[in-house]
């Protein structure tokens, strides 16, 4: 194989890592959800390059990726909704404006 | 050093994912973050048909280039804020945030290359998506219903919580 599977895993490694920044550092709620989406991408990809380097003939792998992309297009599906309803109730997506909650 | 063309394929859709996470994660406008995303998202799927994954890279386009980033693209539309084009997009934490995941990469890095992966050289799976049609019907049936359930109770959530609220309510 003219690709060692270690690269892959380390190029998921550095978009997971690129994600979590994006998540953790970002003020607007969309931003931080499109962190998110790089963190799945990653996962994504660890789990089709194990497969395709550990258990080629058994599909199991893309399988669990299927799953995942499905999931993730709900929970942002889900997810943009909420930033839209607040801001239509706070005119803000700034997350740190969003504040009700603190005493 | 002569370099195998699967290894120069592999070097542009990695500069394609991760400079389109880069631009994601720093850029200040933030449309430009969204288009960054598809280019990382397109760079994904390239790296599935490099694994030969070729169904994954089109469920890839299909559903995160053409449904998850034109949501987000509209979900950026409807929520325009009367901000400064300029502004910086970080928060409080933002220097903190670069030694956090410089220290994730490296126990990331550290971790996966230690370990001697058991590489199989059983053969490829022929007709992938055969393969997958029969799994998801036979074996992996019970999540495949739940997560069609899953997308159908999201599709009705999401539209009942971004809808517009009428008078009479």
């Amino acid at each position: 194989m003219a690709i060692p599977l270690s690269w892959w895993l380390v190029v998921a490694a550095a978009l997971f890592s690129i994600g979590v920044y994006g998540a953790l550092t970002r003020k607007n709620a969309i931003a931080i959800l499109m962190g998110v989406e790089l963190i799945l991408n990653a996962v994504n990809i660890n789990l089709v390059a194990f497969w395709r380097y550990i258990t080629p003939n058994d599909v199991a792998g893309q399988v669990f990726a299927v799953i995942v992309i499905t999931v993730a297009a709900a929970e942002a599906a889900v997810g943009l909704a909420i930033v839209i309803a607040v801001y239509r109730r706070r005119r803000s997506v700034v997350v740190e404006e969003l504040d009700i909650l603190k005493n | 050093m002569s370099f195998d063309f699967t290894q120069i394929v592999f070097g542009i859709m990695t500069v394609c994912t991760l400079g389109g996470a880069l631009g994601v994660v720093t850029s200040r406008n933030l449309f430009h973050s969204a288009l960054y995303l598809v280019l990382s998202f397109l760079g994904v799927a390239g790296y599935y048909m490099l694994l030969d994954a070729g169904f994954l890279a089109m469920v890839q386009l299909f559903v995160y280039v053409g449904a998850i980033a034109v949501l987000i693209l509209f979900a950026i539309m409807f929520s325009r804020r009367v901000m400064a084009a300029n502004q910086s997009q970080a928060n409080r934490q933002g220097r903190l945030g670069i030694p956090v995941a410089l220290i994730l990469f490296v126990a990331l890095v550290v971790v996966v290359t230690s370990v001697a992966w058991p590489v199989s050289q059983d053969k490829l799976v022929s007709d992938t998506v055969l393969q997958l049609g029969l799994a998801f019907l036979g074996s992996y049936l019970i999540p495949f219903e739940v997560v069609a359930v899953l997308l159908s109770v999201a599709l009705i959530g999401a539209v009942i919580l971004a809808r517009e609220k009428t008078e009479a309510e």
